[in-house]
């Protein structure tokens, strides 16, 4: 087993009915990659990920993450890895200590690593004014990134992004972009999922879902060279219109 | 005219593809009816009871018999002892002891007057009453056929009919309160989840900014429910009488018209919850709260109004739900006409009117 | 003037949500909103489409004031709000049937209005609409809010969370409307979007930044920008962040945008820096700046 590889899928499968939401994808991540996962609503995206936090259970195949397998260790699975999803990150009607608290009791993180963390998180993200404001009323893209730093409280080895950054304004999203470069630096491998394909180009290695497929996985600079395409959008287009 | 009815048309199919509410509609009356009217009873049947008798004699042979023949009770044992009393209530199965003094048939021919004890468990205070009424009832039935052959009857029998409800059955208390509730539930829950539904899936948004005018909205909304809420009346009322062998004494006219009245008050509440609240799961739980709970408690279905401590009784004055179950009572019960209830009937009259004014007033044109 | 709108202040308690917001939309043109979410496009939506009332302000849609004459209005636009609210439980087919009739039409009578659009739908016609994939909701919610051929139509951010495919398809078809000649203001977060409107707004945070065609948005960012590629991205942004001259540095898919304070600032200067820090693989070029690079330097 190549212990360079946090993720490992094989024909995994998810079934409803006769109809086949992930069919028999095959992948890898490698650790500190950061890898997004594209694809049109409906494709299988969503599904796929569910499987891979081990919140939901394949029909069939296999597929290893952070090195738990998602069928019998669900649990550990779910106790390594951080998660960010984009309709639910953070209590609005906690204060932002509130919520690193919070969050990171549930992580097992001791009182004073909580505390310690806590301390250089609202620094690095500048949040000293507001530590004791509630999340709900802070601006957007506020939440995101402190929603980010949340999931990385107990340094899971790998982080899972469901479309972070929607809605948010571009200058933030781009500091999130940052946050994330950082992360992967550090040796934090990112999975995530995005509508905006100038963001695809952000990742390191890019695969889109087609229909429950896997049509296309490689870096960003060599699918646009496969598809003769401009950028990312491009690539998208070309390969959904077959 | 036809915007309206493709409303409509809309509303019932909403209806009619939400298996949640189908079953609210047409599941939970039937259910709430045959629940009450069968499990839920305050009669007595086999009842067991303890036999203490001193004298043993023909007498109360007579009258032991005339009891284990009743299907209120069933003879559970003979016991030959004052304590035994004690033991036989702590066992729990039986709930009441008869206790008939010594010399029974002498004493009753020479003074005419003898003892019997009625010994009841009164952990449950209710059924401890109806027992010992039973008991009494079964004793002045023997007493009236045996003096019927003395000459002279010295004691004053006191003679207690139950008027309208001679055998005191309890369905005929628990089937006007349970109609009560289930229209409330259909008119007023059912209706302010479906207003509260298109707010909180967005749809209000594209209703306000097109021609429909509010009151059609209101209207649309409402119509359904009128008409459904008068199908589960119909239903209920059909129930009681084939399988609970209630009586309709009055006209059932007179009733279908007092419970549209009924039904009209209920829609009006739930219009205004629904202006009140912002997700369905806040008009649900203000329509059970602020309607449903009230008319449990304060209508006098099931607790008596007059039993309760003066504000409470003030307050049940306003409770619509009062005034309808004294109305089908009368009416069903009493078979009385329009002349003994009018007063009642204008004071539900008064609330329908006054409930649609202010939930048309108070329905938003815009969002906030 | 289609849709005019002269100082539009609007708050919720603590939060300016509008802040003196003026513009004017001519008839026939496809008019961009473009900001990110509390940016106040879905606020300002609801006011034009009297469902709010502005604290301050006045504003006109198809000549009719939102406040006094708010009936007309309802009764000859046509809105999608955001997420295509539509009726989950009634098939397609059901849900254009009723908003024809509760605008006092038929489908017939302005079939060739949605005929485009509908087609795309048509084969599921019988389907409830909860059932229907994102792009086909968004057009189904298109073919409601036109059936009743409308002088004005509002989209609110009706491409919002729907793949590039379908976005695509939607605003081609937008294009198309146009030519019917109805006066169509859309919202949306999407800088690309942009530049397919005859004219658009920048919002953020209630305030406008600029309203202006695209092209001449774009023409008017002040400074000349620089597509920066090297081997690590994650390093060079941050050298480029520590390089002090510096004026915006900003990841751009595969390269980094960059722009210095300096008016005679010279690239090689740059690649002389870069490369001291062991950096390889520096390509600096003159690239043309995007509506994105605008609407941040304007919101900075």
């Amino acid at each position: 087993m190549n212990n360079n590889k946090v993720i490992h899928v094989e024909g995994l499968t998810k079934m409803f009915g006769d109809f086949a939401a992930v069919d028999a994808i095959t992948f890898d991540v490698k650790k500190g990659e950061i890898f997004g996962f594209l694809g049109a609503n409906g494709a299988g995206k969503t599904t796929a990920m569910k499987m891979l936090i081990g919140i939901s259970s394949p029909t069939s195949g296999k597929a290893s993450v952070a090195g738990f397998d998602v069928i019998t260790q669900a649990e550990d699975i779910k106790k390594n890895i951080g998660y960010m999803s984009q309709k639910f990150a953070l209590y609005d009607d906690l204060t932002v200590k509130e919520n690193i608290t919070f969050f990171g009791g549930i992580y097992g993180l001791s009182r004073k690593h909580i505390k310690e963390k806590s301390a250089v998180l609202i620094e690095e993200l500048g949040l000293e004014n507001v530590a004791n404001k509630l999340v709900g009323s802070l601006p957007l893209g506020w939440k995101q990134k402190l929603s980010f730093s949340v999931s990385l409280l107990h340094d899971p080895k790998i982080v899972f992004l469901d479309e972070p950054t929607g809605g948010v304004d571009p200058i933030t999203r781009r500091q999130f972009w940052e946050m994330i470069y950082k992360a992967a630096n550090q040796g934090t491998t990112v999975f995530v999922t995005t509508h905006y394909m100038d963001e695809a180009e952000y990742c390191d290695r890019v695969s889109i879902m087609v229909n429950g497929k896997i049509e296309a996985l490689d870096t960003p600079k060599r699918l646009k060279e496969q598809f003769k395409a401009a950028d990312m959008n491009d690539v998208f287009l070309k390969l959904a219109r077959g | 005219m036809k915007r309206f009815i493709g409303f409509i048309k809309k509303e019932f199919y909403h209806i009619f593809r939400d298996r949640r509410s189908l079953f609210i509609l047409f599941g939970m009356p039937v259910a709430q009816i045959l629940l009450f009217g069968f499990a839920i009873t305050n009669e007595i049947n086999n009842v067991d009871i303890a036999i203490l008798d001193h004298s043993k004699d023909a007498t109360t042979k007579e009258i032991i018999n005339k009891i284990a023949a009743s299907k209120y009770f069933s003879i559970n044992q003979f016991i030959e002892k004052e304590s035994d009393i004690e033991v036989v209530f702590k066992k729990g199965k039986v709930k009441a002891v008869l206790n008939f003094e010594k010399d029974f048939s002498k004493n009753l021919i020479k003074e005419n007057h003898a003892n019997i004890q009625v010994i009841t468990d009164a952990t449950d205070p209710n059924t401890a009453n109806t027992i010992s009424n039973y008991v009494n009832a079964i004793l002045q039935n023997y007493l009236k056929e045996q003096n019927k052959s003395l000459t002279a009857a010295y004691q004053i029998v006191p003679k207690t009919r139950m008027v309208y409800n001679p055998e005191l059955k309890s369905v005929y208390m628990f089937v006007p309160g349970v109609m009560t509730i289930i229209l409330m539930l259909v008119s007023a829950m059912m209706t302010s989840i479906s207003i509260t539904r298109e707010k909180e899936l967005g749809t209000m948004e594209i209703l306000l900014v097109s021609p429909l005018k509010p009151i059609q909205v209101i209207i649309g909304k409402v119509f359904p429910y009128i008409f459904l809420s008068i199908i589960n009346a119909i239903v209920i009322i059909v129930l009681s009488i084939f399988i609970f062998k209630m009586p309709v004494q009055g006209s059932l006219f007179l009733l279908g018209m007092e419970s549209v009245l009924f039904i009209i008050t209920a829609l009006a509440l739930g219009i205004l919850i629904s202006t009140i609240s912002a997700t369905q799961q806040t008009a649900m739980m203000i329509s059970l709260m602020g309607l449903m709970l009230p008319v449990i408690l304060l209508s006098g279905f099931i607790f008596p109004i007059t039993s309760m401590p003066l504000p409470l009784q003030v307050i049940s004055h306003i409770i619509p739900a009062k005034w309808f179950i004294i109305i089908i009572k009368a009416i069903m019960l009493k078979g009385v006409g329009l002349q003994y209830i009018w007063k009642e009937t204008l004071i539900l009259l008064g609330m329908a009117v006054f409930f649609i004014a202010l939930s048309v007033k108070k329905y938003k044109i815009r969002l906030e | 003037m289609s849709i005019t709108i002269s100082n539009i202040s609007k708050s919720y308690k603590k939060v300016k949500a509008l802040q003196d917001i003026s513009f004017e939309v001519k008839p026939g043109e496809l008019f961009g909103l473009i900001g990110p979410d509390g940016a106040g496009k879905t606020t300002l939506f609801r006011i034009l489409t009297t469902l709010l009332i502005a604290d301050e302000g006045i504003a006109s849609v198809a000549g009719f004031d939102v406040i006094t004459d708010y009936k007309s209005i309802r009764k000859s636009v046509g809105y999608m709000p955001g997420k295509f609210s539509l009726y989950q439980d009634l098939t397609v087919e059901e849900n254009l049937i009723f908003f024809a009739t509760i605008f006092g039409t038929t489908i017939e009578e302005n079939y060739d209005l949605i005929k485009e659009i509908y087609i795309q739908i048509e084969p599921f016609k019988n389907r409830r609409a909860g059932k229907l994939s994102g792009g086909m909701k968004q057009k189904l919610a298109l073919c409601c809010a036109l059936i009743h051929k409308p002088k004005v139509l509002f989209l609110d951010e009706p491409t919002t969370g729907v793949d590039p495919v379908s976005r695509k398809e939607f605003w081609e078809m937008l294009k198309r409307l146009q030519q019917k000649n109805i006066t169509i203001l859309v919202s949306t977060p999407y800088m690309d979007e942009a530049a397919l409107c005859d004219r658009i707004a920048l919002i953020q945070d209630g305030e406008i930044l600029e309203i202006d065609t695209p092209e001449a948005i774009v023409k008017h960012y002040p400074k000349p920008i620089y597509n920066v590629s090297a081997n690590n991205m994650y390093q060079l942004i941050n050298y480029l962040n520590d390089f002090e001259p510096n004026h915006s540095v900003y990841p751009f898919g595969e390269f980094v945008h960059y722009t210095d304070s300096r008016s005679d600032f010279n690239p090689t200067e740059l690649k002389v820096y870069l490369e001291s820090k062991n950096l390889s693989n520096i390509k600096i070029e003159r690239t043309v700046p995007t509506i994105e690079d605008t609407f941040m330097e304007l919101a900075k």
